[in-house]
């Protein structure tokens, strides 16, 4: 797991900025997708990945017995996961607006602000 | 519990709520838009009088000790941001009334606003690192909305590049996160500058300070990173743009210099000096840039990516001294680039137009709101006694006694190009005369704001707000350099920042 991980994570991110990098406003966003997906995934790896209880504390202890997971990285990617999905939402509605308005999915030919 | 930390965030908040159960009364709308703005501004100078008479204040939220807990923290440049924020939304908002139009109010313009504001006062206040990336998806959230609000094209075309450019900035920042928490085990930030030297791995903590620094490059929009910005920050009405030129940037060059001046300071003669190049290309590419454009807003939108140069230039030199610069030219730039968009509005109102070659003959007609440029513009430049003047002549003198003189030269070569700017702006709009071409539609332009009794008086009033906080800035430049200083002397020893939050634990 532990060197698998790292890998996925890599080739994640790489086809994410590769499909940012195209000019279809659908690999767009499905780049954004795919590179807020390998980021919380590495927040995950970053956190140790263990086979370990959950971080409950036993009733009469003060802390938990024995190996637990690390609670933190979990909490952070349930958060950043909500994020993630409001603001793909909205990016979602506005590519499809833009393409309405330019009637094309190509960014070369969104480029009125440019210059 | 520190009421005067939490007030900057609760009061946008219960503003934009009360915002949204009142959504179809216009008025309502329109004086709760101000009120909240006003009461922030108060919440924010109370704020910065209880750090200067108390030192740094910090409060744990949810009662959960630090390191544990999320914790909000002011220090004086924390605080110094906070008050710049009311004062701006409060500016912005008395000109929205005048300026918005209806059917952006009836979609919720005001309510965007404020949690724009909440957003941006969380990132001012939090002191730790995973809430920092929270406040920033808030803030930008709220962007994205009022850039996109209207749906006209150009506005469609830039929200992409924005949308797109900034999501890539909040997935870098996320991951380099999420890497610090594998190397330290901690995210707030007190807690990391004590133990972030400790750990085994420098190589990684210098990798983990450029890859912030990426993540906060882009959002502060420094060179090679910034063609974002001229790409959309002129496509929205001009309250919005206003907004986002006073304060968006600000927080990623706040976030820059919190994380540069507290966590990432094993290798400055590393990171630093990065931070100072590209302090210097940022300058000159957007000065270049700015000499390029016909368009008003387009012009001020790259002078802005120079002046972020000028931010990072003290922080790049990495002195008490170059710190204090850095805040007051935050200072500075915050009232004067946002007074300069909204001028850019009341030209397009009295002319009908943002194209400078259209523009012209102001001078003769409105001699009052030529000066009212005059005034920000050439602040701006550096001229003295104005605020601009005072703020280069600090960063220079650092520069100087850092012995950086490649730096100092490049900074006072595009002062000089900057001015030739501002100069190229007034001769275009307001000293040439009229274009002979569109004097009937200014006619029926001027005919149409004379129409509307009170709406130019309204848009000229924050915009002579702070027209006479630039002078008053310039003039009585020795306390509020004091006040730089101060924050900056608290910048470069961490220790205080430290004690306040973790307490003797450290």
């Amino acid at each position: 797991m532990h060197i698998l991980m790292p890998f996925v994570i890599g080739a994640l991110y790489a086809a994410g900025i590769y499909l940012l990098m195209r000019r279809s406003i659908v690999k767009l966003i499905l780049g954004l997708a795919i590179l807020g997906n390998a980021a919380n995934l590495l927040i995950f790896t970053a956190g140790r990945l263990t086979r370990a209880h959950p971080p409950l504390v036993p009733s009469g202890a003060t802390q938990p017995i024995g190996t637990f997971a690390d609670p933190v990285p979990q909490a952070l990617i349930l958060t950043a996961i909500v994020i993630g999905f409001g603001v793909l939402a909205f990016a979602l509605v506005l590519v499809h607006r833009a393409n309405q308005m330019v009637g094309s999915d190509d960014l070369d030919t969104m480029k009125s602000t440019d210059t | 519990m520190n009421l005067y930390l939490i007030l900057p965030i609760l009061i946008p908040l219960m503003t934009a709520i009360l915002l949204f159960l009142t959504w179809r009364w216009r008025r309502v709308q329109r004086g709760l838009g101000v009120a909240g703005a006003a009461a922030l501004f108060v919440a924010g100078l109370g704020l910065l009088t209880s750090v200067q008479e108390n030192g740094i204040q910090a409060a744990q939220m949810g009662n959960w000790p630090a390191p544990f807990g999320i914790t909000l923290v002011a220090d004086l440049f924390s605080a110094i941001m906070v008050a710049l924020v009311g004062l701006i939304g409060l500016a912005v908002a008395v000109y929205s009334v005048a300026s918005i139009d209806t059917s952006r109010e009836a979609f919720g313009y005001y309510a965007f606003f404020h949690i724009l504001l909440m957003g941006v006062c969380g990132a001012f206040l939090t002191g730790d690192i995973f809430n920092l990336y929270v406040w920033f998806e808030v803030m930008l959230i709220a962007s994205f909305v009022l850039l996109a609000l209207g749906g006209e094209r150009a506005q469609l075309e830039g929200a992409i590049k924005y949308v797109t450019l900034n999501l890539v900035s909040s997935a870098l920042f996320l991951t380099a996160v999420g890497i610090l928490y594998g190397v330290a085990g901690t995210l707030n930030m007190a807690d990391l500058a004590l133990n972030l030297h400790r750990t085994a791995q420098p190589g990684m903590v210098t990798t983990l300070a450029i890859l912030f620094f990426v993540a906060f490059g882009i959002k502060a929009a420094v060179f090679p990173l910034f063609f974002w910005l001229p790409a959309s920050y002129h496509t929205p009405p001009v309250a919005v743009s206003a907004i986002f030129a006073g304060l968006l940037t600000k927080v990623g060059i706040y976030a820059m210099i919190r994380v540069f001046t507290l966590l990432f300071i094993q290798e400055p003669e590393y990171t630093h000096r990065l931070i100072l190049l590209v302090a210097g290309l940022t300058m000159i590419a957007g000065v270049l840039g700015a000499l390029a454009q016909t368009d008003f807003r387009r012009a001020l939108a790259f002078q802005h990516i120079s002046h972020v140069g000028y931010m990072m230039m003290g922080l790049g030199l990495y002195t008490g001294l170059a710190l204090a610069g850095s805040v007051f030219y935050i200072i500075h730039h915050v009232i004067v680039k946002t007074n300069l968009f909204l001028i850019t509005g009341v030209t397009q109102r009295l002319k009908g137009s943002f194209d400078l070659r259209k523009l012209g003959g102001l001078y003769r007609a409105h001699p009052g709101v030529a000066l009212l440029f005059f005034i920000p513009a050439f602040s701006l430049a550096g001229v003295p006694p104005l605020s601009g003047f005072f703020a280069k002549l600090a960063l220079i003198k650092a520069g100087l006694d850092a012995k950086e003189y490649a730096i100092v030269a490049t900074a006072l070569g595009v002062g000089l190009l900057t001015l030739l700017v501002m100069a190229r702006i007034w001769a275009e709009a307001f000293w040439k005369p009229a274009p002979v071409t569109s004097t009937s539609s200014a006619e029926e332009v001027d005919g149409a704001a004379a129409s509307e009794p009170g709406g130019l008086r309204t848009l000229l009033a924050p915009i002579i707000l702070l027209a006479v906080l630039t002078v008053i800035v310039g003039l009585v430049a020795e306390p509020v350099f004091a006040l730089a200083t101060r924050a900056a002397q608290q910048l470069m020893n961490p220790t205080e920042y430290i004690q306040a939050v973790l307490g003797g634990r450290s």
